[in-house]
């Protein structure tokens, strides 16, 4: 407990370990990218700090178009900060990301073209009806709007179409953020814990939803904690651990909580570190 | 055609924030009630006395769209805050640009329509005779509310990330807003009560500058401040 130093203080600053951590992160990281035109992701030593903590300290992952990829890792080791760096929404600290070729840092409007974000955070507007809120994300998309309807009808909320968001279960509200996604049809899906507060209907709209996607040659990245309602979707698993990007063992998946039946799962070990 | 597309994405940004406005009815309520409410505290504070009245009517009017703004400023971007709606605002491709014009247009006509009534309760609090250069108060009103906006819907957006947002907006945004209240405020009592000292194209020509100063930077600015 001596030995813990708050983020922002001086004792933090003059730390050997941050600085050497940074050395080390910055050495990795100066790699010119190797851009293979079929990966939808390219992730080259991306790193991430918030104060004097490191959540991601060089994490390399690549994602060929048409490849599912389960994310695995304990609570805090930086999966959703990595999420959050492939879709723009945050900055590395270090290190290259690439998608369909574009870096996240200085194309980021072309990679909001190819990436769609499902978080755990709804992202709608309560005081907007359901068919409002669609219509707002087609024409910020550039979608039509033709095809709000048939995205309602799909994930079973055309009865409630007119009504506020305000009023909505958080089921709901989930099953209406994967309308917006149907109607995006992105080339890279990046999917944090999509199957929380999901009934088993929802959870099958998901995966077939996934697999149409995979059908159509594109890539999705999957942030779990229970591999169960992922099974026969993904291709493979990687897990995050101490900042980086790992080939899970039995044992990673026992300790993280996942279900026996996920050790069946296929284990990737292709474009990993 | 990008172009096209941005316009097209600020008028679903205006769209979106009137409407959500409109409906929830808490955020023009609450903006209307404190700007009426600071006129008629000024006026109590200033007693029975017509003359001293007409004299602080031009400074209690901006004192009471400034405190009111920043409201309607800090609630804006409140509402993309509740469900997590920024994130998602953020991730629609685009120029950063086209979602700050959405804001400040919305933001405009949001606080237009406060500054009508507070104008209409000041003339008769402040026992105000409208007078025949009114069109020309009209444009200063319009030309001081385009400063405020601009600059209080940029560093709403900068504030936004922030847990103690409601006092960091009014500390950014007072002192940048000095020469915009300053000018607003001399270039309004001059037309109201005869501009002796013909100096109302001299603050209306620095009101001016500074819009100007003010709208090009924010919108430069605005990709900085909004992403993390």
């Amino acid at each position: 407990m001596c030995c813990r130093v708050k983020p922002y203080t001086l004792s933090a600053f003059l730390r050997l370990e941050n600085w050497v951590a940074f050395a080390l992160i910055s050495s990795v990281t100066n790699v010119a990218p190797l851009l293979a035109p079929d990966l939808a992701l390219d992730a080259r030593g991306v790193a991430r700090r918030f104060g004097a903590r490191w959540v991601l300290r060089g994490a390399n992952l690549q994602v060929r178009a048409g490849e599912m990829v389960g994310l695995l890792g304990h609570n805090g080791c930086g999966k959703s900060t990595f999420m959050r760096i492939i879709a723009t929404l945050l900055k590395a600290s270090a290190g290259d990301c690439f998608v369909y070729g574009s870096n996240v840092k200085t194309e980021g409007d072309d990679v909001r073209h190819h990436v769609g974000f499902f978080s755990h955070i709804p992202g709608l507007y309560d005081d907007l009806s359901a068919r409002e809120n669609l219509a707002f994300a087609a024409t910020m998309l550039g979608f039509p709007t033709a095809d709000i309807d048939a995205a309602l009808e799909r994930v079973g909320l055309t009865s409630v179409a007119h009504e506020r968001v305000r009023g909505f279960s958080t089921g709901m509200q989930r099953r209406l953020s994967l309308a917006r996604l149907i109607l995006q049809r992105p080339r890279l899906l990046l999917l944090d814990e999509p199957y929380n507060n999901l009934d088993v209907a929802g959870i099958a709209l998901m995966n077939g939803f996934i697999r149409e996607l995979n059908a159509a040659g594109g890539a999705a990245i999957v942030v779990l904690h229970d591999l169960v309602p992922a099974q026969g979707v993904l291709d493979r698993t990687v897990i995050i651990r101490d900042g980086r990007v790992h080939m899970p063992s039995p044992a990673d998946l026992a300790r993280d909580g996942a279900s026996p039946q996920a050790i069946t799962l296929p284990v990737g070990a292709a474009g990993i570190s | 055609m990008a172009f096209r597309d941005d316009v097209r994405r600020i008028r679903a940004i205006v769209w979106k924030d009137l409407t959500t406005e409109r409906r929830s009815k808490a955020g023009f309520n609450s903006v209307a009630s404190l700007g009426v409410t600071m006129l008629v505290l000024f006026g109590l504070a200033l007693g029975p006395d017509s003359v001293a009245l007409k004299d602080a009517a031009a400074g209690a009017l901006w004192l009471a769209v400034l405190f009111a703004g920043v409201l309607a400023f800090n609630r804006s971007y409140q509402v993309e805050l509740d469900g997590g709606a920024l994130e998602a605002l953020l991730l629609y491709p685009g120029s950063r640009w086209a979602i700050f014009a959405g804001k400040l247009i919305a933001n405009l006509i949001f606080v237009t329509l406060m500054l009508v009534i507070v104008v209409g309760v000041g003339i008769v609090l402040f026992q105000v005779v409208v007078p025949p250069t009114w069109p020309a108060i009209v444009g200063i009103l319009l030309l001081g509310v385009l400063g405020i906006v601009s600059l209080g819907t940029f560093y709403a957006a900068m504030s936004s990330r922030s847990r103690a947002r409601e006092v960091l907006l009014p500390l950014l945004l007072y002192p940048m807003l000095i020469p915009v209240l300053l000018a607003s405020m001399i270039a309004t009592k001059a037309l109201l009560f005869g501009d002796l000292m013909n100096e109302v194209g001299a603050w209306v020509r620095m009101l001016s500058a500074f819009d100007v100063i003010f709208l090009v930077a924010t919108f430069f600015a605005f990709e900085y401040v909004i992403e993390v």
